[in-house]
């Protein structure tokens, strides 16, 4: 099982292929490049990150406040509010929605929460069959994988390896790689879904306190396609996607699509306030861990995200591990700050997949301390004794070769002369430094010893 | 105690100490010409845009581009020799999945990022922009504001059911980061900035 596997684990099994690594690096760097373009364009865009992060703050520390606002004002919209303290109680609600409207067949488009929340293997459990809408999505769905980033679920596969998924699936001719082609094919397949289902579900990317409407980003015009041709629409969304008025989405709008893939804006920024007439709009809040994540302080502030996955983007491991070495519905350096808060135990090895860099804290939009966060959850991990018994070991040994300088001075010796001397015994399979590096040459003395030389 | 008493409860006893809310900064907006700047941001994005005297001129130009379209929709009456126009909001929204091209209008247009801003009273359903192959939307040049913030102080608080910015084709890049135009929704935009005579 890949549960069992820990981050070092799965990224050794997508770094076995180099130049796909090479490959998925340079794709995300990509994007990353775009990203810089898009924000150096705006001149005062330090200003504009400022402002949602103060936003931010102000709606994590009257969240309580701003949720009941919300629900009171999306009632009088005529929308059907749910709360739901966990996954489980998330999708019991979206089912038993589903059942009393005696639907067996939903088209969803893109919401992380309901990859959190586990909900297409609950319905289908129920017999209720999901269809993901959002290209990558479906692609990933085919593939019977979770999506690998949040902005671009099927980011690590080949257009080879879609051609073959979609000509086990949607029946196109073998060997068909052509992007242009195979969208056209999901564009046609995907339609008849749209136009048969009669209940969607969206994600939420931002909700209105002011207004009780909230706001559903796509390129794909999928939410859109879902919940206009549906009698039922169920919206999921996590109680810290709050903002506090309407006039904020001007701030958010313009660092969302920007910091996400460097595009000026979303082709759609559909603002859901009422249903159409007759039909039903659902809305599910769920808490799941993030009211408790919350009494955090050191860690709160993650709760400030608004999923573009620049974080994930620039960083080297992720871009060189893959997404789904982070065995967690959100991956990247923002995943590993999120997911030790419902599951430390589970989530004990994701604080350690970071070099601690801090590019991550630098692209993020809402100025969430990532880097910090990431090195403050390792020493949590740590003294709660979730940590890797051989990182504790290590750690040890080196707490005590660095405290004793004449240990320090002897250890140093014997490194350099054991990797002069007998280099397999530094580079072999059984140190993981080795993995994927060449070592350099060691010198021949210690920086202290050149200094005592040549300091007169 | 109910889901919802026991997350209120929750997050209000984890909430930190009330930070205030800051005032929106006015933000540096571009000094060159808004429609030139919507224009260029537009075409970048994979739009069409033509500046136009009348909607007659737009019929011509969309006539042209779009020969094979069968089945054409409009808000504007003076498409009604080529469209149908008068389409009942109560109508079933699947009954559009053949629309080959919709012609409709938008309150507003934002230059930073080309998007314009359609609400549900300029729509014949609200599945119209989304389900048509093609979409033109008409507004005036005078409509054009620098930055989203500016749309937003101009939508302020009014009413709607729904309400949408549109900025480009339907498009996606989920296949190995190549863009193609035409996702789910339309393939191709085209705006007409009309002079209002």
């Amino acid at each position: 099982m890949s549960e069992l596997k820990d981050h070092a684990a799965l990224a050794e099994n997508f770094n076995a292929d180099e130049l796909r690594v090479n490959w998925h690096d340079e794709t995300l760097w990509f994007i990353r490049q775009k990203r810089d373009r898009s924000a150096h364009a705006i001149p005062d865009w330090e200003l504009l990150r400022e402002t949602a992060s103060q936003i931010k703050h102000n709606v994590l520390s009257n969240l309580s406040e701003y949720l009941e606002q919300f629900e009171a004002n999306a009632k009088a919209n005529g929308v059907i509010v749910h709360w739901a303290v966990d996954a489980r109680e998330h999708n019991q609600i979206v089912h038993g929605i589903l059942k009393k409207h005696g639907v067996k067949e939903m088209v969803k488009s893109k919401s992380m929460l309901t990859e959190e929340c586990h909900l297409n293997d609950y319905l289908a459990e129920n017999g209720i069959e999901v269809i993901d809408s959002d290209l990558g999505e479906r692609i990933v769905q085919l593939a019977k994988e979770p999506p690998s980033h949040i902005v671009l679920p099927s980011i690590h596969k080949k257009k080879e390896e879609v051609g073959e998924l979609f000509h086990k699936h949607l029946g196109t001719a073998p060997g068909v790689s052509d992007p242009q082609v195979l969208t056209e094919t999901a564009r046609q397949h995907l339609r008849e879904k749209f136009l048969t289902r009669r209940a969607a579900l969206t994600g939420v990317n931002f909700a209105i306190a002011e207004t009780g409407e909230f706001v559903v980003c796509t390129n794909e015009g999928n939410a859109d396609m879902g919940a206009h041709l549906a009698d039922v629409h169920i919206a999921s969304m996590g109680i810290e996607k709050l903002i506090p008025q309407r006039k904020h989405l001007g701030v958010f709008l313009r660092l969302l699509a920007r910091s996400a893939t460097g595009q000026p804006i979303t082709t759609y920024s559909s603002h859901f306030k009422k249903p159409r007439k007759g039909h039903e709009m659902h809305l599910v809040l769920v808490d799941n861990g993030r009211s408790i994540h919350l009494g955090r302080e050191d860690f709160r502030n993650s709760l400030k995200c608004i999923r573009c996955g620049a974080c994930m983007n620039t960083c080297p491991v992720y871009r060189r591990s893959g997404g789904h070495s982070y065995h967690n519905a959100v991956a990247g350096p923002i995943g590993a700050i999120l997911a030790p808060n419902f599951d430390m135990k589970k989530a004990a090895d994701l604080p350690f997949a970071s070099t601690l860099c801090g590019s991550c804290s630098n692209v993020c939009p809402v100025k969430i301390d990532i880097h910090n966060q990431l090195y403050k959850w390792r020493q949590v991990i740590v003294q709660e004794g979730y940590a890797d018994s051989k990182k504790t070991l290590g750690m040890k040994a080196m707490t005590q070769t660095f405290a004793s300088p004449a240990t320090f001075r002897l250890a140093g010796k014997a490194g350099r002369w054991f990797m002069r001397n007998v280099p397999l015994a530094v580079s072999n399979k059984l140190n993981p430094w080795y993995k994927q590096r060449e070592m350099p040459v060691p010198p021949k003395e210690s920086f202290g010893e050149w200094y005592r030389k040549n300091r007169k | 105690m109910s889901s919802r008493e026991q997350i209120l409860a929750s997050v209000a006893k984890n909430q930190p100490i009330p930070v205030a809310l800051p005032e929106i900064p006015i933000f540096s907006s571009e000094k060159s010409d808004l429609v030139e700047k919507f224009t260029t941001v537009a075409v970048g994005i994979g739009s069409k845009v033509f500046r136009v005297n009348s909607l007659k001129e737009a019929k011509q130009i969309l006539l042209k581009e779009h020969k094979a379209s069968k089945r054409i929709i409009s808000t504007f009456p003076q498409f009604s020799d080529v469209a149908e126009v008068s389409i009942v909001p109560s109508t079933d929204p699947h009954t559009m999945e053949d629309v080959d091209l919709a012609i409709l209008e938008a309150h507003l247009g934002v230059a930073e990022n080309s998007a314009l801003w359609v609400t549900e009273e300029l729509l014949p359903m609200r599945v119209t922009p989304f389900i048509c192959q093609h979409l033109a939307l008409v507004v005036s040049p005078k409509a054009i504001l620098p930055l989203m913030h500016h749309a937003y102080e101009q939508i302020g608080m009014k009413d709607y059911g729904f309400g949408v910015f549109i900025a480009g084709p339907s498009k996606t890049a989920d296949i190995e980061q190549s863009l193609v135009l035409g996702a789910h929704g339309p393939r191709t935009l085209t705006i007409f900035l009309l002079e209002e005579q």
